[in-house]
């Protein structure tokens, strides 16, 4: 058997550029992980689809825009709402550590802020995906 | 191995039935799923497959193969839109290439499909080729399977054609769309040889650019040239030579068939025809003519002379709808004909093919397999044994079930 880790990463929010997920995206198929890429202003609901068709192990979660508070939480709120809370969330962009904790308490599994070694975020998804 | 997952309000699982049965009841996360195994190689795959067994067939698999950047996935998108306004439900393989190096792969075609994000009756997956054989991941014709017994009555398979996969794609697909593009130099990038002949309906895409009419006229040119070609081996029969000429243009060669047969037993009608920019468009009354002389209509669904070659705008949409008949045209065709069965049946028997050799390839990629392998080189290397022998007594210890 040949499995891979499939990772979404996906961009909520309203952020004109993704230069950001685009470079963890490429660390990612570096590593030897399949990442399927939706491009900028997704809605939670278009992510979650999106993850459940794909049958992820991850999201990646990406945002500049503020919004964070409100739409991590939508996902994965989301997902268990549609029977799929296995799935690991993870977030990165622009976050204030003050709101890490308030993420975590949703079910965000870790917050990458900038500047974050890709490497730490692919030993954190190597370390944490449920399945397998 | 993946684990399930405990019953959601949304897909709502019951932990009571089999993989196989949810698939069957269209479960988005249960076809999600065995997808994964699928790909993966997991045997929970062939048991879910062998219960499903008899449950396809109902599917109209098209491919849509074409260079990189010319616009599959947007057509594919455009495409999507118009099997849904006609009420049915669409399934679509992206399949984009594996990195040799890291075997990782950036995914990225659903980016310009979220048009049909959260449409329940789209169900869209991104599949990495995963190759050692050929183009196409070793999933992606048991995939298709998938969707079908999962109810979508088009499924949609979007392959880069370079390398292997344009060729690979024709043994899964009923029908194959060519996509170019102009601008991409004096040659037709697409249209190189032996690729021809897997088109059944040509696109030329980003027709808002110029040079659009020249690569149609290319195309047709080279069309006529292989037909000519083939006629002149073989006795002409009268009516193709009766079709020549008059009967090339993309809007009737879309709209005749799902005119004379309207809604007959495909999942959707068309109902309005669009023609294609740059179609001969023919009155009412010139197309009943041609309608009345029914057996050869049938013959020109059934054995077109020339596959028809249409121009699309993919961004906008334009001709798109001209396409999707176009395409169901060449399905019904196919049915007439009875070489549906006779083009699927070809389709098994390379699956089965592709079966065996994953099978030979895995075991000699596994442990003992390999140090087999190894040895036998060295020994080729070393001149005690030559590489016809060597490659005999690897193929031997292969067929007798797996390496010692
Ligand atoms: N001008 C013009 N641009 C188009 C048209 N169709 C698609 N494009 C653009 O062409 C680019 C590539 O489109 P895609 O649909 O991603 O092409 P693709 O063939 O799926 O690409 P790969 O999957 O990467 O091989 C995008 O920027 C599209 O917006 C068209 O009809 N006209
Ligand atoms: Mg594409």
């Amino acid at each position: 058997m040949d499995k891979k880790i499939r990772v979404l990463v996906a961009k909520p929010g309203l952020d004109g550029h993704d230069r950001g997920a685009k470079v963890i995206a490429r660390a990612l198929r570096d590593d030897g992980m399949e990442v399927i890429y939706t491009g900028l202003r997704q809605t939670p609901e278009q992510i979650v689809t999106a993850a459940i068709q794909e049958d992820v192990d991850v999201v990646a979660l990406s945002i500049l825009s503020g919004a964070h508070n409100h739409l991590f939480p939508r996902v994965t709120e989301l997902l268990v709402e549609k029977g799929a809370g296995d799935i690991l969330v993870i977030g990165g962009g622009v976050i204030p550590e003050a709101d890490y904790d308030f993420l975590k308490s949703k079910g965000v599994a870790a917050v990458f802020g900038p500047g974050t070694p890709t490497k730490s975020t692919i030993d954190f998804i190597r370390n944490n995906i449920k399945r397998k | 191995m993946r684990s399930g997952n405990p019953a959601g309000s949304g897909d709502r699982p019951r932990a009571d039935r089999g993989l196989a049965e949810r698939v069957a009841d269209g479960e988005i996360r249960a076809v999600a799923r065995l997808i994964s195994h699928l790909e993966d190689g997991d045997p929970a795959a062939e048991e879910a497959m062998r219960a499903l067994r008899g449950r396809h067939g109902k599917a109209h698999l098209i491919g849509i193969t074409g260079p990189p950047g010319s616009g599959k996935s947007t057509l594919t998108d455009k495409l999507i839109g118009v099997f849904r306004s006609r009420g049915a439900r669409v399934g679509v393989l992206a399949v984009d290439p594996s990195s040799p190096f890291t075997g990782g792969a950036i995914l990225g075609d659903r980016l310009r499909m979220q048009g049909h994000a959260t449409d329940e009756g789209v169900f869209i997956r991104s599949l990495a080729s995963r190759g050692r054989l050929g183009g196409l991941s070793r999933a992606t014709q048991a995939a298709a399977r998938v969707l079908d017994a999962a109810g979508y009555d088009y499924v949609v398979i979007e392959t880069v054609g370079v390398g292997q996969s344009e060729v690979d794609i024709v043994k899964i697909a009923d029908t194959v769309a060519l996509v170019s593009v102009p601008g991409l130099g004096d040659d037709i990038q697409v249209i190189k040889a032996g690729i021809m002949e897997i088109g059944d309906v040509f696109v030329v895409n980003k027709s808002d650019r110029e040079g659009s009419d020249r690569v149609v006229r290319e195309i047709r040119g080279m069309l006529e040239t292989a037909a000519s070609l083939k006629r002149s081996a073989l006795p002409p029969p009268v009516d193709s030579l009766r079709g020549r000429g008059s009967v090339t243009g993309p809007g009737y060669q879309a709209s005749a068939p799902s005119a004379a047969a309207p809604g007959a037993d495909a999942p959707a009608s068309a109902t309005e025809v669009a023609p294609a920019p740059g179609a001969i468009t023919m009155s009412p009354e010139e197309l009943a003519h041609h309608l009345t002389e029914s057996a050869y209509n049938v013959n020109l669904a059934a054995d077109p002379e020339l596959p028809p070659v249409l121009k699309t705008v993919a961004e906008t949409g334009e001709g798109v709808e001209a396409l999707a008949d176009a395409i169901i045209a060449h399905r019904r065709g196919l049915e007439a004909s009875g070489k549906l069965v006779e083009r699927r049946l070809e389709g098994i028997r390379a699956e089965m093919r592709g079966l065996i050799a994953f099978r030979l390839l895995d075991a000699l990629e596994g442990g003992a397999g390999r140090s087999r392998e190894d040895a036998l080189a060295r020994a080729v290397l070393a001149g005690g044994e030559d590489v016809y022998g060597a490659a005999e007594e690897l193929f031997a210890a292969l067929s007798k079930g797996g390496m010692p």
